[in-house]
């Protein structure tokens, strides 16, 4: 657990948020550990309901009412984000962690032009701004022209004076990218950035992600549930399942040799163009609601490889240099 | 907007302002009562003086001809004489009106004061006593009716306390030479701060009377509109940005919010013009309201028709205003 370095950007452990409901309560994210080091790229897999936005909404303290954070230590570049004023952490969104979302169109405000909204993230964290009224306009105004440049907005000054909704839906997607990187951030976490695009517009989207990343030499968050993505932009994966990650590793490793079952059904089910013909696996059965979970595998309904020594709590196993898997059977010492 | 658009919008109106002319001159023909015996009244007169009475107003001739009359004259601006006050019915309307209009426009003002913020406190503090305790307020505010919750005011605040006055718009003391005819600016551009605490004593029960409805339904328009526009996914993304809790609470969320609340306050301002009536009557209001109910009574034709259209021009045109207040608000949206 402690093996916090100077390398380490981000590092949450034991993350536990849950949300009251009326049937109980849910437990959306049940003891996640993630690291995620400076300059490099994490990808999170996983479907709907794994807990993955959750676990990063955490993370920005951006989970709302009836949700909240039960567990844990988040903690980046150091400092335990959980033990902030909100002042503090506002400071710290958006200037340090930023965040993109799945939808561009509902994600920027419809009633404000393209360049406001740009405009008062700078406001708010840029303290190198100039002093004076003018000056400082103009430095903004600069500055926001340059971010649309940047991201591949051509006529980047005229178009600062458009709404949203004037934009082509991959354009709006660059437009909250730029807006999520205008303050230069160490960490970024974009929740499916590519999910709402047409394919093309996908990879236009995630290579541009990339070369700022490079550019700019920040971390980055992938959620996603395309493993393909994950194969071709990250440097590691972390698989998340009913609120845990059931699997962790070096990206090429993870995919090329899978250790957890679940991992294994989700390779099995994305379709290949090259291997036509062949079936597509989908994995049966379905995510357990996450209310009261009984002392088991989580995956335990839907797993083709399980036995007696699953109905038990599971913990991560080391599975190799730099890997864990939450699956009982890679330690066969532990199997009663 | 574009002045096709415009034309069309003004073209619009012909048919609501002839159809509307039918249905008072209709109505009103078929009211029981005859003005001319009411003009009478206890009096003796001889069958010649009514008769001739009768004809002078026009009143001799058969239904349908009087409504071509009336609507030719109508469609080149003249309304015909008040019967009871032997004027052009435009000049007696034109008197009354300014008083309504600033009746309203304090009541306007009042409902959007209170409903917009705490239409804002409810939906921030959800589920909290204040919001409780808004939505039980609102709740009595469309529900009770104009002329109790007037009568009870008078009660406490003009008859127990003693703070305000009763009746009317102003007191004998500070009457003062009109400029624009609305008393809150008049007494202040002739210099009399005393004249104008005691035209605002005046004004303020009735307005808080007439305001109260359109208070609570903005209250809940603004609440409901503020907690559905929370939700939204901008909201998370400005949060996101670190901005201040005010900035994305003003201008990221009550922008939108408010889109719905202007519309439909436009829209309840034409009902503030229209429905004042009781309100004027309740605190002896000099207004078109209270012109009308007395026009009513005495079965002044010309004047109750001429009001009635009033009003329902200036419901279609608020409409129009709402619809352009709409597009200034929400950019997605080009009339």
């Amino acid at each position: 657990m402690n093996m916090q370095n100077d390398d380490t950007l981000l590092q949450v452990q034991g993350l536990r948020t849950v949300f009251e409901t009326r049937a109980g309560t849910v437990c959306a994210v049940d003891g996640v550990d993630v690291a995620v080091r400076r300059g490099e790229c994490l990808g999170v897999v996983g479907e709907s309901g794994s807990g993955k936005s959750v676990t990063f909404g955490s993370v920005m303290g951006l989970v709302r009412r009836p949700g909240r954070i039960d567990a844990g230590r988040i903690l980046f570049e150091g400092r335990d984000l959980r033990a902030l004023t909100p002042r503090q952490m506002r400071a710290i969104r958006g200037r340090d962690i930023a965040m993109t979302m799945q939808d561009a169109l509902t994600a920027l405000n419809p009633a404000l032009t393209v360049g406001e909204q740009l405009a008062e993230v700078l406001e708010a964290h840029d303290e190198e701004l100039p002093r004076g009224r003018a000056a400082r306009r103009r430095a903004i105004r600069d500055r926001a022209v340059e971010m649309l440049g940047l991201v591949g907005i051509p006529s980047p000054g005229t178009r600062l004076r458009q709404y949203p909704h004037e934009f082509s839906g991959g354009m709006r997607q660059r437009i909250m990218i730029a807006i999520a990187l205008a303050s230069k951030p160490k960490l970024l976490i974009a929740d499916e950035p590519t999910t709402a695009l047409d394919v093309t517009i996908q990879a236009q989207v995630l290579e541009l992600i990339s070369d700022i990343r490079a550019e700019l030499g920040m971390s980055v968050v992938l959620i996603t549930h395309d493993l393909g993505v994950v194969a071709e932009h990250c440097d590691r994966v972390m698989v998340m399942y009913a609120g845990q990650v059931v699997e962790q590793g070096p990206t090429a490793e993870v995919i090329g040799q899978p250790k957890h079952p679940y991992t294994k059904g989700l390779l099995g089910s994305i379709p290949r163009l090259a291997l036509r013909g062949e079936k597509i696996h989908p994995i049966e059965g379905q995510v357990p609601e996450l209310i009261d979970l009984p002392a088991q595998c989580r995956f335990y309904s839907r797993c083709r490889e399980r036995g007696v020594e699953c109905l038990q709590s599971i913990a991560m196993q080391d599975a190799g240099p730099g890997r864990q898997a939450r699956c009982i059977r890679l330690n066969p010492e532990t199997v009663s | 907007m574009s002045l096709a658009r415009l034309i069309e919008r003004l073209l619009q109106l012909v048919p609501v302002l002839l159809g509307v002319s039918v249905i008072v001159f209709v109505m009103i023909t078929l009211t029981p009562g005859d003005p001319v015996e009411i003009m009478i009244g206890d009096q003796v007169v001889t069958p010649e003086l009514e008769a001739a009475m009768r004809h002078d107003l026009g009143l001799d001739r058969p239904v349908h001809e009087r409504f071509f009359v009336f609507l030719g004259n109508a469609v080149q601006g003249d309304f015909g004489e008040s019967f009871y006050h032997r004027r052009p019915v435009i000049d007696v309307i034109a008197e009354r009106l300014p008083a309504t209009i600033e009746l309203s426009l304090v009541a306007l003002l009042i409902a959007l004061a209170t409903a917009i913020p705490l239409g804002v406190l409810a939906a921030i503090k959800r589920n909290s006593v204040l919001d409780r305790l808004a939505t039980v307020g609102s709740l009595l505010g469309v529900s009770l009716p104009g002329f109790w919750f007037g009568i009870l005011l008078l009660m406490l605040f003009a008859v127990h306390l003693q703070l305000l006055p009763v009746s009317g718009r102003i007191g004998f003391s500070s009457e003062i030479e009109p400029i624009t005819h609305f008393l809150l600016i008049d007494t202040l551009l002739r210099g009399r701060p005393d004249a104008f605490l005691d035209a605002l004593s005046h004004i303020v029960l009735p307005a808080i009377t007439l305001g109260l409805p359109m208070t609570a339904i903005l209250m809940r328009v603004t609440r409901t509109s503020m907690l559905e526009v929370m939700r939204q996914d901008y909201v998370t993304f400005a949060e996101a940005k670190g901005l201040a809790r005010h900035r994305v609470l003003f201008r990221h969320a009550l922008k939108n919010a408010l889109i719905p609340t202007v519309s439909v306050a436009a829209i309840e301002t034409g009902s503030l013009l229209g429905g004042n009536m009781i309100v004027e009557t309740v605190f002896g209001w000099p207004g078109l309201g209270r012109l009308v109910v007395e026009s009513i009574f005495v079965r002044n034709y010309p004047l109750v028709q001429a009001a009635v259209l009033f009003y329902a021009v200036t419901y279609v045109m608020l409409n129009f205003v709402a619809d352009i207040l709409y597009t200034v608000l929400n950019p997605r949206v080009k009339l």
